[in-house]
């Protein structure tokens, strides 16, 4: 297996187009959080301030855990959540925000895989749990959207990171390493529900 | 309950919800090892149990939270009839509003009419609190903390069930298993630990399966014909090769537990539900004012 790749953020679309699911990433630079409310919001009330926040960038599925360290915040915990919950929603806002990528965890649809494809983004898989090592990651929170109205899980933070680690596992060109997982094991599922009898060991 | 007592049990409730936010117990690091070591190094799956493992070291030393969902917090709390149940939600309360402004505990509880999250992880049906009474002097809580990822591929099924071709047996029990490990993927966090019931009605049955979590992984089923099929289950649960976080690898599920309570001769259900890998669990017995963390 190859090095992990570093990728800077904001980030390009060839460079993006580059990345095969499999590879593995090192991420520097702006990360914004965003996971259920966040998402609808941004289809519903469109707002202008976060396009220049989102452009060429990569959402966070996470919802923190934080610490108010005198003026600012401090993260405590940030691990992704379960990334399928914006399938309805994630390929529109490729498209209406100009994101090359999300992380989550459990990978998401063929809506967002082909979203990838057409405008050139990726999904990353980081470990789901892991909050305290990726938190770690996170060398500065530059600040918060939305607070008030959506709570610390899920307001939109702003994080700064060095080499937060994740996997490329849906990428640009129609691979989606969780559609070959979930392939096989229907196959081998399959099987197991026409086994009658176990035989004796 | 005196005021002094009343202080000294939400201290300990307190610790108690600290050591299970930021600590796993031992047989389930002990299983996650044994998972790891099934793996390849350098493979996917081996490095997500190494990210497991340090993540853990890390939370465990800094008293920080495994994982940011700190779930939904579901006592089982057993007293004796000396002492009130709200004296004992009392403190559990307190402690919990203490423990989310200590960040052991994320603010996790939004109501779904204003929208609004209260803040400090308290409001209807959070904490999850049950109660029941027991001969003993001492008061045991058992905690566990279940994140949503896994919470929401829990699954109910109703058999019989033509899509699955699973009949009212326990060989119909085995397909639902089968199948709502199969749907769940990587997305409960796996590996997974998976308790399923058959019987009773749809509220009694989920409340038992999260019950079975208080089980230690690898213990036994005093049902023989249960068993039995726990360790069927988890022999073709892991021949899915789901893996870790739906990564693909050897271990998709860390145990199986099972259960069994009466049903209406019109219903049954079986009720599946899905621990995370990060099952944190923990347990307290408080005797007039003496903690023990067991």
């Amino acid at each position: 297996m190859s090095s992990p790749r570093k990728i800077e953020l904001p980030v390009l679309e060839n460079e993006i187009r580059s990345l095969h699911a499999g590879d593995e990433v090192l991420l520097n630079g702006r990360l914004v959080t965003a996971r259920d409310a966040a998402h609808k919001y941004m289809i519903e009330n469109k707002p202008k301030w976060l396009k220049p926040l989102l452009k060429n960038g990569i959402i966070y599925h996470c919802g923190p855990v934080m610490k108010p360290v005198g003026d600012g915040w401090k993260v405590v915990a940030a691990g992704p959540t379960t990334s399928i919950r914006e399938e309805p929603y994630e390929a529109t806002i490729m498209k209406m925000y100009g994101i090359r990528g999300v992380i989550g965890k459990g990978g998401m649809g063929p809506k967002t895989l082909a979203g990838c494809g057409q405008y050139g983004a990726v999904y990353l898989h980081a470990v789901g749990g892991a909050a305290a090592l990726l938190a770690r990651s996170v060398v500065e929170v530059e600040g918060v959207h939305k607070l008030e109205e959506l709570g610390v899980p899920e307001a939109f933070w702003l994080f700064r990171v060095k080499d937060f680690p994740a996997v490329v596992t849906m990428d640009s060109h129609g691979v989606s390493l969780h559609e070959a997982v979930r392939e096989t094991s229907a196959k081998a599922a399959a099987r197991l529900m026409k086994t009658k009898k176990r035989k004796k060991a | 309950m005196p005021a002094a007592t009343a202080k000294t049990l939400t201290d300990a409730v307190v610790e108690l919800i600290r050591r299970t936010s930021s600590d796993l117990p031992a047989d389930v690091r002990k299983a996650v090892r044994r998972a790891k070591e099934q793996e390849k190094k350098g493979s996917a799956a081996r490095n997500v149990f190494e990210a497991i493992e340090e993540n853990v070291r890390i939370a465990r030393r800094e008293s920080t939270p495994i994982c940011q969902d700190t779930g939904t917090n579901i006592y089982f709390i057993h007293h004796p009839p000396s002492v009130l149940q709200r004296d004992l939600e009392k403190a559990v309360l307190t402690a919990t509003r203490r423990a989310c402004k200590l960040n052991y505990l994320r603010p996790n509880a939004v109501d779904p009419v204003t929208e609004t999250n209260s803040g400090d992880n308290t409001g209807d049906l959070q904490p999850f609190l049950h109660f029941e009474q027991w001969s003993k002097p001492s008061v045991r809580f058992d905690l566990m903390l279940k994140g949503g990822g896994c919470e929401n591929v829990g699954i109910q099924y109703k058999l019989p069930d033509a899509r699955l071709g699973a009949g009212r047996d326990l060989e119909g029990v085995r397909k639902c298993v089968i199948d709502a490990v199969q749907q769940a993927q990587g997305l409960g966090c796996a590996p997974g630990t998976i308790a399923a019931v058959v019987g009773g009605d749809r509220t009694g049955g989920y409340l038992r399966s999260k019950e079975l979590f208080l089980r230690k992984i690898g213990s036994r089923n005093p049902v023989d014909v249960l068993d039995e099929l726990e360790d069927r289950l988890h022999d073709e649960l892991n021949k899915l090769k789901i893996g870790p976080m739906g990564f693909g690898g050897k271990t998709t599920v860390l145990d199986v537990f099972l259960g069994a309570a009466h049903r209406l001769p019109a219903s049954y259900y079986v009720s599946v539900s899905y621990m995370c890998w990060a099952y944190r669990r923990r347990a307290m017995v408080w005797n007039d004012g003496e903690v023990r963390h067991v």
